[in-house]
């Protein structure tokens, strides 16, 4: 185990270490930071010293190595548009980002688990050929469709939901602004959580009604039913247990896509998240946050995974950790 | 009867109550990068200062100086101006705004980056008494005034000892603010919301704005802004993009408000990079080709006003006769003449995310040239990074889209056509690498003329020499439009400056 995540902590060095490197190479690509600092009527001479003093005439090299040596004592630059260290930027931007991620994981699992089930036990039923018919549609639509459709009916067309922002937050264990203890801030979260959960509800459903079919078939389902159990018994704890090991896997894969997600909900709904930071960054051309926003991100993948890894060894024990991913 | 008596009681108490807070809402598509007013020369920086602060004075609708710290002023001599400024002013920290102020704030935008090129003119300012100041100018000025129009009065004693401007670090100046202004800065999260409340003791007391409480948020993406006031989540946006415009006009309880504005869009052709833009024919037939009326119509929707010149109709440089003309046949005639009736292939860029549907109307230029056998590969790029390619003038043809600080034609022509000069800043967004020696005169004689008549007759002639020579092709002149709740009156309190007078402005309560 402790080697297990020893090892994973390298692997996320690594990546990290990669993922800062290209993010410097890009930067020059991504516009010039100067040019968004100063009004249009500055003068040449006024913008290169600014350049000067922003260390960005210097060499990629000379750059990166000014870079890493702060990294390695945890800062990661000043943001040229906050004008505060990024990761202070970035972290307070977390608790709307991880809200948001997290109800849509809510909702995509209380939606996703049922139906999956019952389209597999039931294939013939109407609910399951339904079920069918809008998880295929929901694959092959874009979620900046869904979400701009369901601003226009819930909150344009029915006024039921707030269209943008976070709304009203309450400040929970002295850190954390949340949206999730009060009315006004839930109502704020309904309609980006709904567009983020009908993005990723598609794939599950299906995968969980796939893996449950073929599941049903085994051998120790057949002998479960001969002993005469109940049918919810079989279903829901032999047979849907067995179901939820690639469902994790995937759920782990998908983590990367959830963060991508974000950034296209973030930027229709304006909340106020990582991924709304990060494009304002981008367009702002606020490189040191686009780097660490990069870095974190890149981060948040090594853990994440490392954590799925960490409950497969939970839910199917024959899983050794050691011998397993890297 | 008596219950009828507590009840009249009640809902008089009710309306009573309601009337004592209004609250604006509004979503603009960007924010104030800093509260510091000299830190960046922009338009986010103008609606915050104007908000915070009061200017020495202000355009009107009808492009007049409307008095405000400064009620009235006169000229002491070719070379100096005196302001007299309102008494019983105080500043939101509760200093008194003298004199002093002024002084201050002129030295301090002299040394502001964004600011310094328009205050260069002014020698200095000096105090004749408490609230008395001349202003004084190297030369004769003819745009002392239009340059006052951006000194907006800021707390010396606030800010003394701790006001440097800096553009990327962390500054008292720019998370501090007093001024004199209709909004106190109660708390803002950068970037995600802003709320000001209204100054209670502003000194303006014939301003008939009844706005308490002001809420903004900047919402960059368009179909979210215009969302959030169709759904009753804000009560005043800008802008609205010509796509939404029909959707927006469906709704009965919204109004749409369009101002044309004097900012223009022209392309450049670079004469330094293709031998045939140096053909004055070749320059004609682009011209010609180019159909501006059909851009404005079809693409903005009529929100725009097609350009045959630089100078906007309210601009002194301004000529009538000067129109965008279009005859594919001429052009055709004229690409012949120059040896070039099969055409060549140029290069292009646009920005696709810095001017009204720049995108599509970058496509529907290609597509014209293309009918006079210039081929034209465009590039369209988000605006960070165009204008880092703009700096680099890498096409043959670039759009750029100009507003004049100074509401004066002389400012488009010192960025856009006049000889490039490093040292001066001269031809700063010359992408045509376009050099006539008799606007460049004409230029420096404008900038002293102080006789209006001299001055315009100056001013037309470059617009004449540049329509002769067509040195650039103008396209059209940007509208601003805004949209609100039919309560909040803000026809009244916009102008084409894009700076709407918050402070002035009336929402009925029912």
């Amino acid at each position: 185990m402790l080697i297990f995540l020893l090892r994973r902590f390298i692997q996320a060095c690594f990546v990290m270490v990669i993922i800062s490197v290209i993010s410097f190479a890009i930067q020059d690509k991504l516009g010039d930071p100067v040019q968004q600092m100063v009004g249009m009527t500055v003068s040449v001479e006024e913008r290169q010293q600014l350049r000067e003093q922003l260390g960005l005439n210097d060499s990629f090299l000379t750059q990166y190595w000014r870079f890493t040596k702060n990294a390695l004592q945890g800062d990661l630059g000043t943001s040229f548009y906050y004008k505060k260290p990024v990761l202070e930027v970035i972290f307070q931007k977390v608790p709307a980002t991880l809200e948001l991620a997290f109800c849509a994981i809510v909702l995509v699992v209380l939606i996703a688990t049922p139906f999956g089930v019952l389209a597999a036990i039931k294939p013939k039923h109407a609910i399951s050929r339904i079920v069918m018919i809008v998880t295929s549609i929901g694959l092959s639509v874009p979620i900046f469709i869904v979400a701009i459709l369901m601003m226009y009916l819930f909150s344009i067309e029915w006024n039921l939901a707030p269209s943008f922002g976070r709304g009203e937050t309450t400040q929970v264990l002295g850190f954390w602004e949340s949206g999730l203890f009060n009315k006004d801030g839930l109502n704020h979260l309904l309609l980006p959580s709904l567009s983020l959960a009908f993005a990723l509800m598609p794939i599950f459903t299906r995968l969980i009604r796939a893996e449950m079919m073929e599941v049903l078939q085994s051998e120790y389902i057949r002998f479960a039913w001969s002993k005469g159990l109940s049918s919810n018994r079989i279903y829901f704890i032999h047979a849907l247990k067995n179901t939820m090991l690639p469902i994790i896997t995937i759920g782990g894969i998908q983590a990367g896509t959830l963060v991508a997600y974000t950034i296209l909900t973030e930027t229709i709904f304006q909340w106020p998240g990582m991924g709304f930071l990060f494009m304002d960054a981008v367009s702002r051309v606020d490189t040191p946050l686009i780097s660490a926003y990069l870095i974190v991100v890149g981060g948040m993948f090594v853990i994440t995974n490392t954590v799925v890894d960490l409950i497969y060894g939970l839910v199917n024990p024959t899983v050794r950790l050691a011998s397993h991913g890297l | 009867m008596k219950i009828k008596r507590i009840l009249l009681c009640c809902i008089t108490l009710m309306l009573s109550h309601n009337l004592s807070a209004t609250t604006l809402r509004m979503a603009f598509d960007s924010d104030p990068i800093s509260l510091d007013p000299h830190e960046q020369l922009s338009e986010g920086t103008l609606q915050f200062s104007h908000l915070v602060f009061d200017p020495l004075l202000r355009w009107d609708q009808n492009d007049n100086f409307e008095p405000r710290l400064a009620k009235r002023w006169e000229r002491v001599d070719e070379r100096t101006v005196r302001f007299f400024l309102h008494q019983n002013v105080a500043f939101h920290s509760g200093n008194p705004f003298t004199a002093q102020d002024v002084v201050y704030t002129i030295q301090r935008l002299k040394t502001s980056p964004d600011f310094r090129a328009m205050f260069d003119t002014i020698e200095s300012a000096s105090v004749v008494d408490d609230h008395t100041v001349d202003v004084h100018t190297f030369d004769p000025s003819p745009l002392l005034l239009n340059i006052m129009a951006y000194v907006f009065p800021i707390d010396k004693r606030f800010y003394q000892g701790r006001d440097q401007i800096i553009k990327y670090g962390n500054s008292f100046a720019s998370h501090n603010v007093s001024g004199t202004g209709p909004f106190i800065l109660k708390s803002r999260e950068l970037g995600t919301r802003m709320e000001l409340d209204r100054n209670p003791q502003y000194w303006d007391t014939n301003s008939r704005g009844n706005v308490d409480k002001i809420i903004m948020t900047p919402i960059r993406t368009d179909s979210t802004r215009l969302a959030a006031l169709l759904s009753d989540d804000v009560d005043f946006i800008s802008p609205v993009s010509p796509i939404d415009i029909k959707r927006a006009e469906r709704s009965t309880n919204i109004q749409l408000v369009t101002i044309p504005s004097t900012s223009i869009l022209l392309l450049h052709m670079n004469q330094a990079r293709r031998i045939e833009f140096q053909d004055v024919r070749v320059r004609k037939a682009i011209n010609l080709a180019i159909n501006q009326t059909l851009i404005v119509d079809k693409i903005l929707k009529n929100f725009a006003t097609p350009a045959g010149q630089l100078s906007h109709a309210r601009f002194l440089g301004h000529r009538e006769e000067l129109l965008p003309k279009y005859d594919l046949k001429e052009a055709r005639q004229l690409m012949k003449e120059a040896g070039y009736e099969k055409g060549f292939r140029v290069s292009m860029m646009a920005p696709n995310n810095r001017y009204v549907s720049d995108e599509k109307v970058a496509q529907a230029i290609a597509a014209m040239l293309a009918k006079i056998n210039i081929q034209v590969d465009l590039k369209t790029l988000p605006k960070a990074q165009y204008f880092k390619e703009f700096s680099h003038k890498s096409a043959d043809i670039m759009t750029l889209g100009w507003q004049s600080d100074t509401m004066d034609s002389n400012n488009l022509f010192e960025f856009i056509v006049a000889c490039e000069d490093e040292n001066t800043g001269l031809g700063a967004y010359n992408a045509s690498k376009y050099c006539q020696p008799e606007i460049d005169k004409r230029i420096k004689q404008a900038n002293r003329e102080m006789d209006i008549d001299q001055r315009q007759r100056l001013l037309q002639e470059i617009e004449s020499i540049l329509y002769d020579d067509a040195a650039v092709v103008p396209l059209y002149w940007q509208s601003v439009i805004w949209a609100a709740k039919n309560d909040v009156k803000i026809r009244d309190i916009i102008n084409d400056q894009n700076n709407p007078y918050l402070g002035d402005l009336v929402v009925e309560t029912k």
